[in-house]
């Protein structure tokens, strides 16, 4: 949390300021009392009308200056909350799209989104309470016994016993139930986690005739969530009855002492009333302290975690920007190894190919096999843990990763399209594209007929996730937006699963009459989508088990031809 | 209160009916603690009088009242903890029974609500709105009450102690209520301008971060930051609107309270001076005004949370008043031939979109049919129409001449071994997960069923072998090998009759080839439904079914369809052009 102080240096006035104000509007609070005291000791016996006058003249003044300052107390802390949330928000964001795969698939998407939204959400609200009431509080609670003090020492030695019973009450059943919330938040998890199985698999368990079962593992999950809350309900549900008790105990004491005191003539009827209201004011803020502390606990709890995901490094960095070498060979892997974090064995090991411009690559293997990590390695997602990756004969670390991925586009195996229009989707491979271009790429990617369908074009519409439109036609604007890019290596990481065996060939032959033709790496389960390729590299457990032609795999590559064999059957028999 | 509200008052009533007398329990003890937390100052003002001066202290009057505050102290501290643990039971307890409710309702729910409904809804529904109607109900009925209670009693003593200083105190203090009333509606469009915004960032950090490798494979991390930042800088502006008004309320309302702390203090030191109360009852009334405004303000704030706790309860009784399943027919369909009759179906999952429409068709026992189509076309729809996941609209299917929907849907589903394209796995061990149709499986039995489905080998592997926890959220399994436990599953309970859909997609070549034999054993007598994208595998099914936009277009053998030089064959050839 500490770390995410610097960015409140901007707001260096409204913090100091903040507490500031709050500490007038409290201070003035703290003479009420006094006043009041003023006026049953002075004014009344008197029966000095004017003085009571004055007196709540006082009163209504101090109300005035305390809301005065409150207010601006209010603004300050809300500006200095508000953009301390919103510079960490951008901060954050920025850290994240800084973070290369190893980091992403290590923290995971939903808790960066949970970092970026609630986790950011709570600090500001507890940046915003710290600054308006960390400080008023004590400030209040001590204040008010300091003013006791001046009343009057032996009276206020009451409050000096009382306040540390109450902060020690309010403070023990907060150690204790704090730790038990974490428990039913657990059991609540537990609960949710049972409900979303059971949506997400409602097929299943109703195939299997589970829902009884289910019904009651649920109930019991339930109940035992109801009899943790009811057990915390229980300790925490003593908060008020013993601070009502302890405060009220004190007021006795209090008022005995006062008893004693003013018939020796030490003390006035005035400061008895005066002690007892310094009394009542503890109690309230004791309790929005108590509150606050809660607040704030969780608020730290949340910076951390915002913390630690921005104190994670990239892995991978900008290379010094080297020129490219060749001109005849795309990309080339030189004993490439690649073993991912946290994971005992290689993906990838000892692998070594070139690949020239213009060619066809086909990756082929099994589920597992390596194909999609080593398509990874090209525009540097990972960096190989052993050996070299080459792209126009430069090792991939010593580009700038902006270059680099300007020379690659991408289809991943997962069709996604962003909130926007189909243009707007279209310009993430090149900013500048014109429609001209964009409609040409979409054509390639036989997806012609998807725009010709939308009234508006290329200005049609597609909501998050790109899910009003199909399977088929998400695959294909992919496609078509890696088209975009002309890039001088195109990937494509199985990304024809949806479309059908005639658009997939169609595709596959638009690609080939590009101009100028790029090196294309196809991903595929299918040896059609493949067999014609340039090079076939053939995957399995993460070792080359054969490179070649078509053919000359057919004859040397066991596992080549058991996949070929399996999907065409007859050929082979 | 319009008519929904009152519906889902009652609804909310016939939860609550069961905890009656203990809430009855709890209102007398609130009423109790109130007036005894009430008559404290009153006694503490008449010590005070008794406390007048140098030697003019009455020590016996002083005394005996002490020993009263301290009996009362301690009874309404005892009091209220109890009324707080009755309160808690009681309102866990509704949460808990509604949960429960809304539980059961998921698992008869017709699945065309739950496919309709995305999953965060239903789940917000059952968790978030279950939470946040407890609390409101809680809070807001004890607030509430003690809040009514309270002023009832200020007001009682108040004006059992002077009436007139009770008159201005009962006039003056609206005026905070009204000031907190005239920054909510002010507050109101700010924070809804603020939500908006808030939404549209998180959408947006959704969709960015969510799929940040793609952002990184078009380098559009810097374009994606300066969208970021514009969403951030409007969400700056309105949350600092929205913060500050809302939190000028407290202030405000204090400042009018402050005001007529200083009425009370005027008024009540005019009294004394002119002898019409003590100096103890304008302590008393010095501490009232403090404490009566204050339910005030808090009951200001129950009304909204009380609408609030409303509008979740109304969604969460929307969810479990949605209309189950119909219900079964008592009748159980026995272990099945495995003859199916599909006669003049028609279906759509809604009613502007036509899908299947007068769809005829028999299946034989033992008969392999393969559902061939591009995506979308309606294969997987006919899965759900056979494993009754849904009602056809009309027309019927007949098991061994029996109608669907006269037998329970449970013996139904029991004849039918199914793997569905999307794999799902419960929570729980390997084995636990295989044994889902047949839980009291041997370990025998459910090893072989994996080595059946090439499951084994891998099972071996993980580190608890068949004892090994997974759960479909956090599993370390590859889409394949969760397709290999699945298809365990069917391995082991051997039902008469086969669902296949897309089975083995995830699966690469080789395995498939092993499986592919597993299942040509398994399919032996059984009448088999096949989906697949890959022709090679479906070749020898006795009958395929070409789909397209919901119809079967063409049907027949393999060899009869390539000769029909169709759309099957055009689909088939396909696979083979460049």
């Amino acid at each position: 949390m500490k770390k995410l102080l610097k960015y409140l240096r901007d707001y260096k006035k409204e913090t100091v300021l903040g507490p500031l104000f709050k500490l007038l509007e409290a201070s003035f609070e703290l003479f009420i009392p006094l006043v009041v005291a003023s006026i049953i000791d002075n004014g009344i016996p008197a029966g000095d009308k004017a003085h009571v006058l004055k007196m709540c003249a006082v009163l209504a003044a101090l109300a005035l200056i305390g809301l005065a300052s409150s207010l601006t107390a209010q603004y300050f802390a809300a500006k200095a909350s508000v953009g301390f949330s919103c510079k960490i928000r951008h901060a954050l964001f920025a850290h994240i799209q800084s973070l290369s795969h190893t980091e992403l698939d290590e923290i995971g998407t939903s808790t960066l989104i949970t970092r970026m939204t609630g986790d950011i959400n709570q600090v500001q609200t507890g940046v915003n309470l710290t600054l308006r009431l960390l400080l008023r509080s004590p400030f209040v609670v001590f204040g008010a016994m300091i003013m006791a003090f001046t009343v009057d020492f032996q009276s206020a030695l009451i409050f000096a016993a009382a306040i540390p019973l109450l902060a020690a009450v309010v403070f023990f059943i907060m150690l204790v139930c704090i730790p038990l919330y974490k428990r039913v938040q657990n059991h609540l998890d537990k609960v949710l986690g049972i409900t979303r199985e059971n949506l997400a698999g409602s097929r299943v368990i109703r195939a299997f005739c589970k829902e009884i079962e289910e019904t009651e593992k649920f109930n019991e999950e339930n109940n035992v969530l109801c009899e943790t809350q009811k057990f915390v309900g229980r300790i925490s549900a003593l908060m008020n009855p013993l601070t009502f008790a302890i405060i009220n105990f004190a007021i006795i004491a209090l008022i005995f002492t006062g008893a004693v005191r003013v018939n020796a003539g030490n003390l006035t009827q005035g400061s008895v009333v005066a002690l007892y209201n310094y009394m009542s004011q503890i109690l309230v803020e004791l309790i929005k302290l108590a509150n606050l502390i809660i607040n704030i606990t969780k608020s730290i709890a949340c910076g951390n975690r915002i913390q630690a995901v921005l104190e994670i490094a990239p892995s991978v960095n900008d290379g010094k920007g080297e020129a490219p070498l060749t001109r005849d060979i795309a990309v080339e892997f030189r004993g490439v190894s690649l073993k991912y974090k946290n994971s005992a064995e290689n993906s990838l090991t000892d692998i070594s190919f070139t690949a020239k411009h213009g060619e066809t690559i086909g990756v082929i293997g099994g589920t597992g096999s390596g194909k999609t990590s080593l398509i990874s390695l090209i525009p540097r997602f990972y960096d190989a843990s052993c050996g070299e990756v080459l792209v126009d004969g430069v090792n991939v670390k010593n580009y700038s990763q902006d270059v680099l991925r300007k020379k690659i586009a991408v289809v991943p195996q997962k069709a996604v399209l962003f909130k926007g229009t189909i243009r707007d989707n279209m310009r993430w491979g090149n900013e500048n594209a014109s429609d001209d271009r964009i409609t040409e790429a979409i054509t390639l990617a036989q997806g012609s007929d998807i725009i010709a369908k939308k009234e508006a074009g290329l200005d049609s519409q597609i909501e998050q996730g790109g899910k009003n439109l199909s399977g088929g036609q998400r695959q294909r604007l992919t496609i078509a937006r890696a088209l975009v890019k002309k890039a001088e290596i195109l990937i494509l990481d199985d990304s024809s699963s949806a479309l059908d065996f005639a658009t997939d060939a169609a595709l596959r032959r638009s690609i080939k009459n590009l101009n100028p033709p790029p090196c294309v790496f196809i991903v595929s389960q299918r040896a059609s989508s493949i067999m014609h390729a340039d090079k076939i590299i053939v995957l399995d457990d993460g070792i080359v088990c054969g490179i070649g032609t078509h053919d000359s795999l057919l004859k040397d590559c066991e596992i080549y031809r058991e996949i070929y064999s399996s999907q065409f059957k007859s050929e082979v028999e | 209160m319009a008519d929904s509200q009152k519906h889902t008052l009652r609804t909310v009533l016939k939860y609550i009916r069961k905890y009656m007398p203990q809430i009855g329990v709890s209102i007398l003890l609130a009423g109790i603690t109130v007036a005894m937390t009430l008559y404290i100052p009153v006694l503490i003002g008449r010590a005070i009088d008794f406390i007048i001066g140098e030697g003019l202290v009455n020590f016996w009057g002083v005394i005996p009242i002490l020993y009263m505050v301290g009996i009362i102290t301690a009874l309404t501290a005892l009091l209220q903890w109890i009324m707080g643990i009755i309160n808690n039971r009681v309102a866990y307890n509704i949460v808990r029974d509604i949960r429960n409710d809304a539980f059961r309702k998921i698992e008869a729910l017709p699945l065309k609500f739950i496919d309709s409904h995305s999953y965060g809804e239903i789940i917000s529904r059952v968790i978030a709105d279950v939470d946040q109607f407890s609390d409101g109900l809680l809070m807001g009925f004890t607030q509430l009450f003690t809040g009514v209670v309270t002023i009832l009693g200020t007001l009682f003593f108040m004006f059992s102690i002077n009436a007139g200083i009770a008159v201005s105190v009962v006039v003056l203090t609206p005026l905070s209520l009204l000031a907190a009333r005239f920054i909510a509606s002010k507050t109101y469009s700010m924070f809804k301008k603020q939500s908006e915004v808030r939404g549209e960032q998180t959408a947006f950090i959704d969709e960015i971060v969510g799929n940040q490798k793609v952002v990184k494979a078009f380098s559009y991390e810097n374009r994606a930051i300066e969208k970021f930042d514009d969403i951030n800088n409007r969400l700056e502006k309105y949350s600092l609107r929205a913060i500050f008004f809302s939190s000028i309320t407290n202030p405000s309302t204090r400042f009018i309270n402050s005001l007529v702390y200083a009425c009370v203090a005027l008024l009540g030191a005019f009294s004394v001076i002119s002898g019409k109360i003590t100096v103890g009852g304008l302590s008393c009334f010095l501490s009232y005004a403090n404490q009566y405004t204050k339910p005030f303000n808090e009951i200001s704030g129950v009304v909204t949370e009380l609408q609030n706790a409303l509008a979740c309860a109304a969604r969460i009784f929307e969810l479990i008043n949605e209309p189950s399943e119909a219900p079964d027919a008592p009748a159980a369909l026995a272990e099945a031939q495995g003859k199916i009759n599909i006669q003049n179906v028609y279906f759509s999952y809604t009613p502007e979109k036509k899908l299947i429409e007068n769809f005829n068709f028999e299946a034989f026992p033992g008969q392999k049919i393969a559902i061939v189509g591009p995506t979308g076309c309606g294969k997987t729809t006919l899965i759900n129409l056979l494993m009754r996941f849904y009602d056809v609209n009309s027309g019927a299917i007949c098991i061994d001449g029996t109608d669907i929907r006269e037998v329970t849907r449970k013996s139904l589903r029991q004849n039918f071994g199914m793997v569905l394209q999307e794999t799902y796995l419960i929570d729980g061990t390997v084995m636990e997960n295989i044994a889902i149709g047949k839980p009291d499986a041997t370990l025998e039995e459910i090893t072989a069923a994996a080595k059946a489905a090439h499951a084994h080998s891998f099972i071996k592997r993980l580190p608890n072998g068949y004892d090994t926890h997974i759960s479909e959220s956090d599993s370390g399994l590859s889409q394949g090998e969760k397709q290999l436990l699945c298809i365990s599953r069917i391995m082991l309970c051997l039902p008469p009759m086969l669902i296949l859909d897309e089975a083995t997609s995830s699966i690469d070549t080789r395995t498939e080839m092993k499986i592919q034999d597993a299942f040509k054993t398994l399919m032996k007598g059984r009448t088999s439904f096949i989906v697949a994208h890959r022709l090679s595998t479906i070749r020898d099914a006795d009958v395929i079914l070409v789909m397209r936009d919901g119809n079967v277009i063409e049907q027949g053998s393999h060899s009869e369809l390539l000769s029909k030089k169709g759309f099957y064959y055009e689909l088939y050839n396909s696979q083979f052009a460049d």
